[in-house]
């Protein structure tokens, strides 16, 4: 097969560069022999198109692939060469033919020569279609792509033209813009970024979400604000095609200049896209096939199922069979020959009889041939395809999000979904759904719940849940939102909010949907709204107004020492990460000039005087000088807000209603809110701070008038606001912000030495970025260095992982009173982190650390140094950043939900109890993936956590030991005890993995998982992924399930046996690699529990079924040799016996294959345990096919001999013997599966009528008008004289009933004794439902009468144990 | 069904959501438990007694005398005599004598059978020309292939009819003769007509177009097959419309017997005679055959057996459901 595949791809690559030298058609003539040199080597040359080389440029070129693409296997010319050639690769068409050649030999001729071509012929023409049709959807697709246009500059035009992909050659400019996808490997040589940097996102490639930064050529003379492609006159030296997505080595050569270095952050790949860039204009050096992401497209492994290799070995058994019957007649005939040498009835009575019995040999393997279940490979692929219909018109693999159904890729592998007992997911994007949302957070050892926000989460994941049912109803929303939303008056307050915010997201998902318009990595509407906490935000607005109140500091809710860890905990969260900030009218925001401050100053100096004051952080107050305050102001906009401004109402709503009104915020929030919520969606995260506003002024006399300019302010706020788009590297960091910005610290601007931050009541500052020291997995935090804005202080933030953190900021030094605050905060937090990690959630801690100046002159030396270093440099940055990050003022922690794909845990949860084994394979750090396990419920709370990280692989062999040793002791204890599942997880990581993957290592790697619950292999490169499935797969030879959703998936999706691809809204490299591509996980559950599930048991019984039907019927024609001497002689008309099986019982088991349902789906889904894989519930094992076989026997000696025994010594004629038993093996067969069927819908009563007419009906008008056809089977007349007998019925009947009668009496025992165990606790479970609820019902009868307590009515838990129910 | 989907929805690529797409069609499932299947095996098994003894008494009213004549009689002179091939021009007569014991009432049909005579061997049934005895004139002089080795004789004239089994055709007559309890012997009139379907006389067999031609003439440039007395077209010396390929016998023989044991139609008991209008009388005949074969009782027997067997099961099956099923945790439903 493999060879064949190889041939198969060679010729395709023959064809294809056949084709596509057509495409660049180079004018022939040109073969200068430098460049015929430079294509053979080991690099390639480009040059501009329509650069001024333009004859080097066609020389050198030649040989490049076009950027067409062409994933077909057929053209139209070759498809029936080439498909005849792969069709009659297969053993069973050979096996066709062969038996059509042989009944051309005179001397062994069975039937007519014509006769045993038709099931060949059949077969290919049926095959051929279905090639064709396959060929054809990917022909479709092709052209999808390659007529995607794209912006390509024309050399004649002298500008950029709309183009094809397909006509895209290597050498053309294209010009890209945002959002735009890439249509080949472009060097990047013009971004409209002054910096010369482009973003990519790439998703399609590698799943990732995140931007890279891709960098212009670095060559001054080509960046510029003019770049004209005219102008290219250089020379590109790159590396020939490869499949390496990092490396890109090269250099341009200038003519006459020097060369400058390639690499690959100058490349953009194809299929990644343009963000955040207005536009790029790039150079073609790879196109078509020869791209990156092309080459590591490998075409799909053919997959083989596991059940077509069981099969096989079956057939064989029934060619074993086969040769057996022939040989009894070969020897059968040879000695009835030696009896009857010289009768008058023998034809060539001179043969000898041993040569006669080798003759009869081959001579009844024509007449057998039906025993090799041919037709069975074509039914099978038929079955297949029916039930890849059904499985891609399942309403619940479709996701009205994104309006996808699941794609079936591999047509051939259904029924091993049914067998799939390890399970390798992806955990980004596959298990999650990559948005990282803002969950909860605690500072000052202080934990806020955010309760609002969690139930927002939870509303989501409702809404989720739920089918678009309010489409209808959202659009009017919609349509009505554009009008009322500008003002906060407008009223909906019969919506409550619940129905509202589980709305909105459908909202914005139709209105995403219409534009079409992605509005930039992470910016999901649920990272965006986070719901503050009201505590918290009562704490940050008394830090506002509590520069009102600066001397009654004695009725204090709250210390001051507690608000500058708050608004240095948002301040940290705002800037000390990599966002950028950017706006889908205007790329990137830069800080504006600083403008003249509008509001005096003096309050807000005041208020951090005395914040520092009890500052025991801040060894001494530094008064910031004027000239810096009065920056800080930039807009007086922030001045509209009610706690900033100093009139009359802030100070005479006293300190106490302010307090208790606050107390009921929350309350309130669900009865005013909506108001709001429902205008806009944005007005969400301001909600809170509108309701103060609120209440502020309904205290007040003159609200209304205040109420207006409020909504004016707020309005203009919201706008500018809601054009912020924060594009991170990683989507923790965008949550971050994100959250901030609910709290009014907003991250506005970047520049690359400052920052422009909105803080709460003060309005927006710059912040002057001194360093970022960025995130490395080995410090496991990132720091940013800034000027502080109030104090101008040097300032470190550092973001980190908790361990990291809580090491760093143990050392203390202080007073003794801070000291045991400090002590406590730590003590608090590390217990908030603790819970956090239970809960799931992504722990990240905030610090901060104050730098004397002279502190910090100091390190920056040294920094500068390790900067500037070109030896060890790595090492040097890394000391500096230590020197940095110690002595930390832990500020807080932040929870983030990296929230899971709705299901998963349940879908894993019903995974596991079907016996599967989940394992996790990712490429994320080993605390995240540990947390993600936990959440996902693949990581229990009594699970042991087994833990390999090593540094060496010595280590690491001693470890894995060491862990064996541990397992097998208390695995093999408890074997001893009671049959659990070990509850064994293993992590490893990357690093271990390598060597635990090596020959040495394999053994003991393989045998630790194997009596492991699960295993979580971090830090795991792609290939690793593909290593560890193959191991599993090889080794243990079990059938295993790939699913992820990026390009570093695709290896392992390829390697296992059956690959799931999760299609997004990002990645459709995992997809085209796949067999089945789904855009959730959870819809896993019944991919596998039922239609994996059905299709097994479907394929299952119609195999066994099929083989039962050729095997009881060719019997039939092998007992007729007893009394025929063994001769070949059959008693059937050739023509009926060739179409029984290729069309009177052809299409009932089909249908049987495609529709029949064992199960419902719905008890398929309860009870996972009925899944097929763990071993209980097969089918088609050896035995069900040998008791096929015997059942087969018993059925065919019936049906032959009850009507030899009527018939014997009669003047029967033999086609007159032949038809009441055709017959009645037609009724057999047919009535067989309706006693085998599970469920018969009209659909089988219709095709099994049909079946039976179509016989009755062909067979009649055979005998009726052919006076002589089928040689020596002349059929005429003999089946409607016999039909018109009574015996012929009563023959029919009474071998119908004693040949079905023990197959059906078994399954009358078998259903009625035996069911099996997880039906019956199934049906227990059900009753038990059903008298519960009865018995509830009867309780609220009785009780609703008297007195009505309908807590209980709904709360089962409050049934009063007094009212004890007779089940 | 008929409805037309809007396509350009946000939810186009919906699948519908009809009975048949999401496998929900309303299906009967065949759960054979005790339940179901009881009252079909009791009801069956009354069907099959019923039938088996109406079968029965069908049977029991059918007679059959069969008599071997190979060495019955002086028929045994005749047997050495065509044991070798070469004598099958020597006429060889022989006479056998039976009695019946009871008339034969009604129609009586005469067979006659061969044992162990295998026309149902492959190369032997292959051994013949349809297209020659349908009566085409091309195929009269150039017969097919599959007739070799007997298409045509040594001296390359083609043979009519050709093949093996024209050429192995049962050839004895007979003469049954009564004899009466007077002593007088009356010959018993045998119909020699309408033994063959309808079809097969007069579609599948028929002679060449004669076109005023004897029926000689039409055949003239063929021969008669190897051990043939006589020409196809003389077969039957007393009715010239019963000669050729449309010869009785010869279509009697040519639809091949199923089994090596076989018995093939002679003749019809002429009951237009005044003597056996009845049928068969009982008393002396004489015939060159003789054998006695036991009525054929399989199917009513068969019928009997099914169905006293699927009583036994139904009552096994009840018992089994009564001892096992019945507390009804698997029967419910």
């Amino acid at each position: 097969m493999e060879r064949f595949h190889w041939v198969r791809h060679r010729c395709r690559q023959l064809l294809s560069v056949d084709s596509e030298r057509g495409w660049y058609s180079p004018p022939d003539g040109f073969p200068s022999k430098s460049s015929l040199q430079r294509v053979s080597g080991k690099r390639r040359t480009v040059l501009a198109r329509h650069g001024p080389h333009q004859q080097e440029y066609e020389a050198v070129s030649r040989k490049y692939k076009g950027n067409g693409i062409r994933t077909t296997k057929y053209s139209l010319l070759t498809f029936i060469p080439m498909n005849l050639f792969q069709q009659f690769h297969r053993a069973a068409n050979l096996y066709f033919l062969f038996l059509a050649l042989l009944n051309w030999v005179p001397i062994v001729e069975a039937f007519e020569k014509e006769i045993t071509m038709i099931p060949l012929l059949v077969v290919l023409t049926v095959i051929a279609i279905k090639d064709a049709l396959e060929d054809y959807r990917r022909y479709l697709f092709d052209k999808k792509v390659n007529n995607n246009l794209v912006r390509v500059f024309c050399g004649k035009q002298k500008s950029y033209v709309d183009r094809c992909w397909s006509d895209v050659r290597v050498g053309d400019f294209v010009r890209l813009s945002c959002n735009e996808i890439i249509p080949a490997d472009l060097l990047l040589l013009y971004s409209s970024d002054p910096r010369g940097v482009c973003y990519i996102e790439t998703a399609n490639l590698d799943g990732e979400t995140n931007l890279k930064q891709r960098q212009v050529v670095s060559d001054s003379s080509l960046q510029g604000s003019d770049f004209t492609p005219e102008s290219f006159h250089s020379r590109i030296e790159c590396e020939n095609p490869n499949n390496d997505l990092n490396r890109f080595k090269g250099y341009i050569e200038h003519s006459g200049e020097a060369r400058v270095g390639l690499h690959s952050s100058n490349l953009l790949l194809r299929s990644c896209t343009i963000r955040n860039t207005e536009t790029v204009v790039g150079i073609v050096v790879y196109a078509g096939h020869e791209t990156k992401a092309m080459m590591n497209n490998s075409g799909p492994r053919y997959k083989r199922s596991q059940l077509e290799k069981r099969l096989n070995t079956d057939v064989l058994w029934c060619v074993a069979l086969l040769i057996v019957m022939c040989l009894i007649a070969a020897v059968g005939h040879g000695l009835w020959v030696k009896n009857y040498r010289h009768s008058v009835f023998q034809v060539d009575g001179e043969i000898s009889p041993a040569l006669a019995g080798f003759y009869v040999f081959w001579t009844m393997i024509i007449v057998l041939q039906v025993l090799i279940p041919i037709s069975l490979y074509v039914s099978i692929e038929i079955v297949k395809l029916g039930q890849i219909y059904f499985i891609h018109n399942d309403l619940d693999f479709y996701n009205e999000q994104l309006d996808s159904r699941i794609q079936c890729r591999a047509l051939n592998i259904t029924e091993d979904l049914g067998q799939i007992q390890y399970l390798f997911s992806d955990k980004t994007g596959t298990l999650t759904e990559n948005k990282m949302v803002f969950r909860r957070c605690s500072i000052y050892g202080v934990e806020y719940p955010h309760v609002e926000n969690a139930r927002r989460l939870e509303v989501y994941e409702a809404e989720q849940n739920e089918a678009a049912g309010h489409t209808v109803t959202l659009k009017s929303v919609c349509s009505g939102k554009s009008m009322s939303c500008r003002s906060l008056s407008c009223n909906r307050s019969s919506v409550s909010l619940h129905t509202l915010t589980a709305e909105s997201p459908e909202e914005e998902d139709q209105l995403s949907n219409h534009a079409a318009a992605r509005t930039g990595a992470f910016c999901s509407r649920m990272a965006k709204d986070v719901v503050p906490d009201p505590e918290l935000v009562r704490k940050l607005n008394s830090l506002c107004s509590s520069t009102l109140r600066l001397r009654d500091s004695s009725t204090e809710s709250l210390s001051t020492l507690e608000l500058t860890y708050i608004t240095d905990f948002f301040l940290a969260l705002a800037i000390c990460n990599s966002v950028v900030v950017s706006s889908p009218s205007q790329p990137r925001h830069v800080v504006p000039e600083a403008q003249a401050p509008l509001k005096s100053l003096e309050e807000i100096k005041l208020m951090f005087q005395r914040l520092n004051f009890y500052s025991f952080s801040t060894p001494q107050i530094k008064s910031s000088p004027r000239s810096f305050t009065s920056k800080l102001f930039t807009r007086g906009k922030t001045g509209s807000f009610n706690f900033n401004t100093p009139p009359s109402n802030s100070i005479d709503g006293s300190d106490l209603a302010l307090d208790t009104s606050q107390e009921t915020c929350t309350l309130k929030s669900k009865v005013d809110l909506p108001d709001r919520w429902d205008g806009e969606d944005s007005a969400a995260r301001r909600s809170l701070e509108d309701l103060e506003n609120f209440r502020d002024l309904k205290g007040d006399g003159d609200g209304a008038k205040q109420n207006v300019d409020l909504d004016r302010d707020v309005q203009s706020d919201e706008d500018s606001d809601d054009e912020l788009l924060y594009e991170a590297e990683s989507p923790d960091e965008a949550a971050l912000v994100h959250a901030a910005r609910a709290y009014h610290c907003t991250l506005r601007g970047r520049s690359a030495k400052s920052l422009l931050v909105d803080l709460p009541g003060i309005g927006s500052l710059v912040v002057q970025l001194l360093h970022i020291l960025p995130f490395d997995s080995n410090r496991k935090r990132m720091s940013v260095v800034v000027r502080h804005p109030l104090t101008g202080q040097v300032v470190v933030y550092t973001k980190g992982a908790d361990s990291v953190i809580m090491d760093l900021a143990e050392k203390r030094r202080g007073s003794e009173q801070a000291q045991e605050i400090y002590k406590h905060i730590r003590q608090q937090t590390q217990k908030h982190l603790d819970m956090y990690a239970r809960e799931g959630l992504r722990t990240l801690c905030i610090a901060k650390k104050i730098l004397e100046e002279d502190e910090y002159e100091v390190w920056l030396k040294r920094q500068l140094l390790a900067e500037s270093s070109i030896e060890n440099q790595e090492e040097l940055m890394l000391d500096s950043a230590e020197r940095l990050e110690n002595d930390l003022t832990l500020l807080g922690c932040t929870g983030i939900v990296d929230r899971l794909q709705e299901d998963v845990p349940e879908t894993i949860e019903a995974l596991q109890e079907a016996g599967i084994k989940v394992w996790v394979l990712t490429g994320d750090k080993q605390e995240t993936a540990v947390n993600i396990a936990n959440a996902c419920k693949l990581l229990l709370s009594n699970d042991r956590l087994l833990t390999a990280n090593c540094g060496s692989k010595d280590a690491c062999a001693a470890l894995l030991e060491e862990l064996l040793i541990e397992v097998r002791r208390e695995v093999d204890g408890e074997e001893s005890s009671l049959h659990s599942t070990s509850n064994f997880i293993l992590v490893i990581d990357g690093q271990t993995l390598e060597w635990a993957l090596q020959d040495e290592l394999k053994a003991s790697f393989l045998e630790l998982s194997c009596k492991c619950k699960a295993v979580i292999c971090c830090r795991s490169t792609p290939l690793q992924k593909s290593q560890v499935v193959q191991l599993i797969r090889d080794k243990i030879g079990v059938m295993t399930l790939a699913v992820g959703d990026g390009a570093n998936d695709v290896s392992m999706i390829q390697v296992a046996d059956v690959g799931i691809g999760i299609s997004g809204q990002e990645g459709m490299q995992a997809v085209m690699s796949s067999d089945f591509a789904i855009s959730r996980f959870k819809h896993l559950k019944k991919l596998l529990l039922v239609h994996g599930h059905w299709c097994y048991h479907r394929l299952a019984n119609m195999i066994l079924y099929f083989i039962y039907k050729n095997v009881m019927y060719v019997n039939l024609l092998f007992w007729y040799q007893f009394f025929c001497g063994f001769s070949g002689s059959v008693m059937i008309n050739s023509w009926v016996l060739i179409l029984f099986n290729l069309v009177f019982t052809s299409v009932p088991p089909l249908i049987y294959g495609i529709l029949d349902r064992d199960m419902p789906a719905d008890t398929l889904m309860k009870l996972p345990e009925l899944y097929g894989a763990g071993g209980t519930t097969k089918i088609y094992i050896p035995a069900t096919f040998w008791i096929t076989i015997l059942d087969a026997f018993y059925q065919s000696v019936v049906c032959f001999f009850v009507p030899y025994f009527a018939l014997a010594g009669s003047d029967v004629g033999i086609l007159s013997f032949g038809s009441p038993i055709n017959t009645s093996a037609l009724l057999i067969i047919l009535l067989h599966q309706v006693i085998e069927s599970n469920t018969l819908t009209w659909i089988h009563m219709l095709v099994l009528l049909l079946s039976t007419i179509l016989y009755f009906g062909f067979v009649l008008i055979y005998s009726a008008f052919c006076v002589v056809c089928s040689h020596p089977t002349n059929l005429f007349r003999v089946e409607t004289v016999q039909m018109s007998q009574p015996l012929f019925y009563i023959i029919c009947a009474l071998t119908t009933f004693i040949a079905l009668l023990p197959r059906m009496l078994f399954r009358a025992l078998f259903n009625s004794l035996h069911s099996s165990a997880t039906l019956r606790s199934a049906q227990r479970d059900e009753e038990a439902a059903e008298r519960y609820r009865q018995r509830m019902q009867r309780w609220n009868m009785k009780h609703t009468g008297p007195s009505s307590l309908p807590v209980c009515a709904d709360n089962p838990g409050l049934e009063p144990s007094g009212d004890e129910v007779v089940s | 069904m008929g409805k037309t989907k809007d396509k350009s929805g946000p939810l186009a690529r919906r699948p519908d959501n009809s009975a048949f797409k999401q496998q929900r069609l309303p299906a009967w499932s065949p759960v054979l438990t005790a339940n179901t299947v009881l009252p079909f095996f009791y009801l069956l098994a009354v069907i099959s007694m019923l039938l088996g003894v109406w079968l029965l008494l069908l049977v029991q009213s059918t007679q059959e005398i069969k008599l071997d004549y190979t060495d019955l009689g002086n028929c045994n002179e005749c047997f050495d005599l065509r044991r070798n091939v070469s004598n099958a021009a020597q006429t060889c007569s022989c006479r056998v004598e039976f009695s019946i014991d009871k008339t034969f009432k009604g129609d009586v049909f005469f067979y006659y059978g061969l044992k162990n005579f295998h026309q149902n061997l492959r190369r032997y049934m292959d051994s013949r020309d349809d297209g020659q005895t349908v009566g085409w004139i091309k195929k009269l002089k150039n017969p097919s292939t599959y007739c070799e080795p007997f298409a045509k004789d040594e001296d390359g004239v083609p043979i009519a009819p050709c093949g093996a089994v024209a050429n192995s055709m049962f050839n004895d007559s007979f003469t049954l003769t009564y004899h009466s309890s007077s002593g007088r012997r009356v010959p018993v009139p045998l119909l020699r007509k309408g033994l063959t379907w309808y079809t097969d006389k007069n579609v599948k067999f028929r002679n060449p177009r004669t076109d005023n031609l004897t029926l000689a003439q039409v055949f003239e440039g063929t021969r008669q097959p190897l051990y043939w007395q006589r020409p196809v077209y003389s077969l039957d010396p007393h009715d010239p419309n019963n000669n050729g390929f449309i010869n009785e016998d010869l279509i009697v023989w040519m639809r091949e017997a199923a089994f090596p044991n076989f018995k093939k139609l002679y003749g019809i008991l002429n009951r237009a005679d005044a003597n056996f209008e009845k049928g068969l009388p009982r008393g002396n005949y004489s015939i060159d055959i003789s054998y006695n074969f036991p009525v054929q009782h399989f199917l009513p027997i068969a019928y009997l057996v099914t169905s006293s067997l699927i009583l036994l099961m139904a009552v096994v099956l009840t018992v089994a459901w009564w001892k096992f099923g019945k507390d009804g945790k698997n029967m419910k439903e």
